[in-house]
């Protein structure tokens, strides 16, 4: 019987330095593929800030922070970052204001009011609507949603901030309304019981007992949803043009601050020129907006948890 | 003493009842509004388009006139972007996973290398594409090839895959763990045999949900320098390319109204692509996840 002895066996496996020895490497090799990410996060902040630290001494950072104009491409180029933010600004304000009744509305109705087998339809065609590439978003701001608000209101341009506002609000729809519904979702049923049974309708329990609740998710679905609107590329840069303008009117052209990135990365701008470097001047506005946005959603989900 | 007032409260119930059920078709209407433009969405793109799809749009080429434009460019540029992309992604945020579910001791470093990773998740695609063009196609002058956008993208969707997969690892009862490490095996086997195996139909879904997503990203690519018209296919990692979104939006920005249509057609093909990856996901995760 010695060809199975196990304890034999077990002292030759034992042996083999091999086998000691991936056990010794895996952690080390996982801990570095680990560190990438926050390589990733180094890498995103020394290039952003160093290449805006060329911009500023090329460019004082007082006219950048109180200027109103941007103008990177006529011959007396201005730097009013102000002006790309309002685009921003006009966009997002737009989106969401449509987004929020809308996605909420969706939330209280898929957690609150519809069957399982409903609620089994919609939300797969939520996660299509947020798999939708934003190019493709993009050409139907352009070719469908703008030529439709032109036929009913003659006084919106071909590009303007009404048409692209409103698809990235579609765009974010799906995001509040499945966060939203995750959190009311958490809330325990015998809460639910409670308010019916105290004799409430089923709309008081919702605003009464459930949204309070749940505010920390709700809020934090918002805030996240706000993030992805300023962050958002592909819809402005091809539905709400390329004019850089202060002004609050969102039935002409505008520009956001994605969209004069693009528009210098296809091909406006050579190495090394002061409208290279306010590209990266532009990204660090922006990736300060959206770090701001992500750090606020992170603390107002962690600060008004209610644990049940 | 009454301490309800009955005749108050009977008062008030119809009021309250019927904005209860107005209500509710309020918020059917909401729910109903991402479905009505998904729908509008696509019957405007596949009417507008499919006229275009004939197997010569699949066989040339872009061109300045609509009728010969084609897509041969910008799909074989995809599929070569995705082939790069994967293996990179996939070696990165599953090996990522591993080390925060398995190994990571609970101390500041591996705390904050998960805040870390939410925080890149809420990056603008944008700020990515800054960190290729700055990092990859300057510094390491690879310029805009492959392997350039394909090492962005990976960074890019790196946060979604490490997220599913470590949702994935964790599903994973303690008691097959447990048992494996109890019939003698090491740590690595325990993780190659037992764990791997079983979080596997998830972390796969998490990557080619992660995939296409990436598939239809346009903006890094731009920012990278991915050229918009290009008449030949890359033979090697190093060479540029053509991508499919790229190619619909350079369509998109042509004033040529026939070219509207072309871009449709364009975007059946991307929206076709994205179903298909999506379906197997789907698939996969329905057939394969196991309860434990």
């Amino acid at each position: 019987m010695s060809e199975y002895n196990i304890q034999k066996m077990i002292s030759e496996k034992k042996g083999r330095r091999s086998s000691a020895f991936i056990e010794k490497m895996v952690p080390i090799i996982l801990l570095l593929i680990t560190l990438v990410s926050v390589l990733t996060t180094i890498g995103i902040l020394v290039t952003l800030l160093s290449e805006t630290i060329v911009f500023f001494t090329r460019v004082s950072p007082i006219e950048f922070l109180t200027s109103t104009e941007w103008s990177a491409f006529s011959s007396d180029p201005q730097w009013g970052i102000f002006a790309l933010i309002m685009g921003t600004l006009k966009i997002t304000v737009i989106a969401v204001i449509f987004a929020v009744p809308v996605g909420l509305g969706a939330a209280i109705y898929l957690s609150e009011y519809a069957s399982d087998r409903v609620r089994r339809i919609i939300k797969p065609i939520l996660e299509i609507l947020a798999g939708i590439p934003t190019v493709v978003y993009g050409f139907f701001a352009l070719t469908f949603v703008t030529p439709l608000l032109r036929g009913i209101w003659s006084e919106v341009n071909l590009f303007n901030a009404l048409s692209p506002g409103l698809v990235v609000g579609v765009m974010i729809i799906p995001m509040i309304a499945s966060l939203s519904e995750d959190a009311m979702s958490a809330v325990p049923n015998t809460m639910r019981e409670g308010a019916l049974g105290l004799g409430s309708t089923r709309l008081e329990m919702v605003f009464k007992v459930i949204l309070p609740a749940a505010i920390s998710g709700i809020l934090s679905s918002i805030v996240l949803a706000v993030s992805r609107a300023i962050g958002e590329t592909m819809i402005v840069s091809i539905a709400a043009g390329s004019t850089p303008n202060a002004s609050i009117n969102i039935l002409e052209s505008l520009q956001t601050m994605t969209g004069f990135i693009v528009q210098v990365a296809s091909g406006d701008a050579t190495y090394g020129t002061d409208t290279y470097f306010s590209l990266y001047a532009v990204g660090m506005t922006l990736f300060v907006f959206t770090l701001i946005m992500n750090v606020v959603a992170q603390w107002l989900s962690r600060k008004f948890r209610e644990e049940y | 003493m009454e301490l309800i007032n009955k005749q108050e409260v009977s008062k008030k119930l119809s009021g309250r009842l019927l904005l209860n059920k107005v209500l509710k078709y309020i918020f059917l209407l909401f729910t109903l509004v991402g479905l009505v433009v998904l729908a509008t969405l696509l019957i405007d793109t596949v009417l507008d388009g499919w006229r275009y799809l004939t197997p010569d749009f699949f066989t040339s080429y872009s061109s300045s006139r609509p009728e010969s434009a084609g897509i041969y460019g910008a799909l074989i540029g995809t599929l070569w972007l995705m082939a790069v992309t994967a293996p990179i992604a996939i070696i990165l945020s599953v090996g990522t996973a591993l080390y925060l579910e398995e190994y990571a001791p609970k101390n500041r470093l591996v705390n904050f290398i998960k805040v870390n990773i939410s925080n890149l998740a809420g990056v603008p695609s944008v700020v990515f594409g800054l960190l290729g063009l700055t990092l990859f196609v300057r510094l390491m002058e690879l310029d805009s090839s492959v392997l350039a956008a394909a090492l962005t993208m990976s960074l890019m969707i790196l946060p979604v895959i490490v997220v599913a997969s470590q949702e994935s690892i964790r599903s994973v009862p303690s008691t097959i763990r447990e048992a494996s490490i109890g019939m003698g095996a090491t740590k690595w086997q325990t993780i190659t045999r037992v764990i791997l195996p079983a979080a596997v139909p998830g972390i796969i879904t998490g990557i080619i949900l992660a995939l296409s997503r990436a598939i239809g990203e346009t903006a890094p690519l731009i920012i990278i320098g991915i050229p918009t018209i290009l008449l030949f296919t890359p033979t090697g990692v190093l060479d540029t390319f053509s991508a499919l979104p790229m190619q619909i939006y350079s369509w998109v920005k042509l004033p040529n109204p026939e070219f509207q249509s072309v871009t449709a057609a364009g975007i059946i093909v991307l929206l076709f692509i994205l179903f298909l990856m999506n379906s197997v996901a789907i698939y996969i995760r329905n057939k394969y996840s196991k309860r434990f």
